[in-house]
């Protein structure tokens, strides 16, 4: 599995509340939810991000509530991957099990500006800078997580082995 | 390796003798959460997987808190999806507006919560239990629908950082304070992926609601979960609310820890988080420009609890809310409602000029009951001062403990409680 975009740029602690603000949650509609993705930290997010970008940012995104809603709202507007220095911990875990593929690497994340285009192998773990010609090596997906991505999540996969 | 007060508890939820950091472990689930926010997305999740009913009907509980009493049409059909969940399945622990209270307040005091117990709740402050002893956090919509279909849960075991507490508070210091403190030390992801445990000589003058303050904001440094060693007061607090058989989990003499940080609480000051993180804190003695606002809400998971309410209307008695100043007191359940009624608080508070609002998350995530316009400041008891939380992206949020927010309620700016009684001498 591959992703190759371009990139949204953001800095250290972006948090849920950000990503898709509580005032938005009172429906769970994945397309309703992504139309407001980002809009408290980035307005014009929605209006320029195409299917396949990326998001790259500092430490600990993702902090906040442990809404389901971030990641999802963060897939459905078109997001291929999300690569950090560092994730908050339920985010990880919410992205991982609706099949948002994350990336930690402060390496790559140093050295990615908004607007580079970005390529990612989730079986090597390899990250590309195909604008600025480097190359990082990102943790790797393990076989399971690989699988549970392209099957879209968690729950696919366990009613996939039922 | 010796173990910590975690680590024992997550290996005796998974059959195992011993566990150590990064170990992945599949657990058996004392207690699955959910509110009107993330029980609905859980609710489409579960009815994905090819599971007939739930685990265990009397281990799940479902709080319409969040948006309600329902704010709007869409809020009304999330509950109402709840709602007729936990009617399809003979849910227990549902809780209507009536008995409902702002969750992390209600469980322990229905008992639901004992310590040793393992909790997940779609809820990122369910890491409040920790108070009791018990190992309890915060996961998404799908680990609770996981949750209710199989009864279990994956973890990969934390390392900790150990908190020694000793001394005593000063007069207008509490739970708030400490936690806050500790998150502007440590930072907001001070403790990513970690367990926060709490011993000390200390922890005997903590009462339990500043327990569960402190553990309930254990995920603002980015905590896996916040725990609390147990002694009497834990006991006490348990054998009075629950029937449920607890269980006593001391951390080994050899456990390790990734760090371990001494605290006298006597040096701890009245201190505020300044917008738009908890890290960014300061005592009150130094904030020198006067930060003047609009609003004040006293309540949330974090600061709602009886002890929080005897302490602000101990503030507000005699006094008045400056003019042009909103404050709003939410109690957190209804209990602690009927309690603040009975004290004469709700008097003291309507007398002052505040208003009283039913149990709700409400103005806390900027659901209702109290957003913001845009550029206006808000001293609240709540546990999040981010970007647009209490509701325009424009507005502010400043964190502070409840006696904070009271005499800055009188004072229509961030106040220490100590300038009120200057004011009086004058």
């Amino acid at each position: 599995m591959k992703a190759k975009g371009k990139v949204f740029r953001y800095g250290n602690n972006v948090d849920t509340d950000v990503i898709i603000p509580a005032r938005y949650l009172n429906t769970s509609d994945p397309k309703e939810l992504a139309e407001h993705c980002m809009e408290d930290i980035d307005a014009d997010f929605v209006k320029n991000v195409k299917k396949g970008d990326i998001i790259v940012a500092d430490k600990n995104f993702g902090c906040g509530s442990s809404r389901e809603h971030a990641p999802l709202a963060i897939k459905t507007a078109g997001i291929a991957c999300v690569i950090a220095a560092d994730f908050a911990r339920i985010f990880y875990r919410n992205s991982i099990n609706i099949g948002l593929p994350i990336l930690e690497c402060p390496e790559a994340v140093a050295n990615i500006e908004a607007g580079d285009e970005v390529a990612v192998d989730f079986a090597t773990g390899i990250i590309t800078n195909v604008t600025k010609s480097k190359t990082f090596q990102g943790q790797a997906f393990p076989e399971f997580m690989q699988n549970l991505i392209a099957v879209g999540g968690l729950v696919n996969s366990i009613n996939k082995k039922l | 390796m010796g173990m910590t007060m975690t680590q024992k508890i997550l290996a005796a939820h998974a059959g195992l003798n011993e566990v150590k950091p990064g170990d992945l472990i599949m657990a058996d689930l004392d207690l699955v959460l959910g509110n009107d926010i993330t029980a609905p997305v859980a609710i489409d999740v579960f009815e994905g997987i090819n599971a007939e009913t739930v685990f265990d009907k009397d281990k799940i509980v479902l709080v319409p808190d969040h948006f309600a009493p329902n704010k709007d049409i869409k809020a009304a059909e999330q509950c109402k999806k709840m709602r007729l969940f936990a009617k399809k399945h003979d849910i227990t622990n549902y809780f209507e507006i009536g008995q409902m209270g702002v969750e992390h307040a209600l469980l322990p005091e229905k008992g639901l919560v004992v310590a040793g117990d393992l909790v997940i709740g779609a809820d990122s402050h369910t890491c409040t239990y920790g108070a009791l002893g018990a190992f309890s956090t915060g996961v998404g919509s799908t680990d609770m629908a996981a949750g209710m279909a199989t009864g279990k849960a994956w973890f990969k075991v934390p390392a900790a950082i150990k908190f020694v507490l000793k001394g005593k508070f000063n007069k207008y210091v509490s739970g708030k304070d400490l936690i806050l403190h500790i998150i502007g030390m440590i930072g907001v992801d001070g403790a990513l992926y970690k367990s926060m445990e709490f011993v000390g000589e200390g922890i005997a003058n903590l009462r339990m609601d500043d327990r569960f303050t402190i553990a309930n904001m254990a995920i603002e440094a980015g905590a896996k979960n916040g725990i609390f060693i147990v002694d009497e007061q834990t006991i006490e607090y348990i054998t009075a609310h629950s029937q449920k058989e607890y269980t006593v989990y001391a951390a080994d003499d050899d456990a390790e820890y990734d760090k371990i940080i001494e605290i006298d609480l006597s040096t701890i000051k009245p201190t505020v988080a300044f917008p738009h993180l908890p890290e960014n804190t300061r005592t009150t003695d130094e904030i020198t420009e006067p930060v003047y606002i609009d609003q004040v809400v006293i309540g949330s998971c974090t600061n709602g609890r009886l002890s929080d309410f005897a302490k602000a209307a101990k503030i507000f008695e005699g006094h008045k809310v400056a003019k042009g100043i909103r404050t709003i007191i939410i109690p957190a359940t209804q209990k602690i409602y009927l309690q603040c009624m009975e004290l004469g608080y709700f008097k003291t508070f309507v007398e002052a000029g505040a208003t009283v609002s039913a149990p709700t998350c409400g103005p806390c995530l900027g659901g209702h009951m109290g957003i913001l316009a845009s550029g206006e400041r808000c001293v609240s008891t709540t546990n999040r001062n981010f970007v647009g939380r209490m509701g325009h992206v424009d507005s502010e949020v400043y964190l502070a403990n409840p006696e904070v927010a009271a005499a800055s309620a009188i004072l229509g700016r961030i106040a220490d409680p100590t300038e009120l009684s200057k004011k009086e001498k004058l």
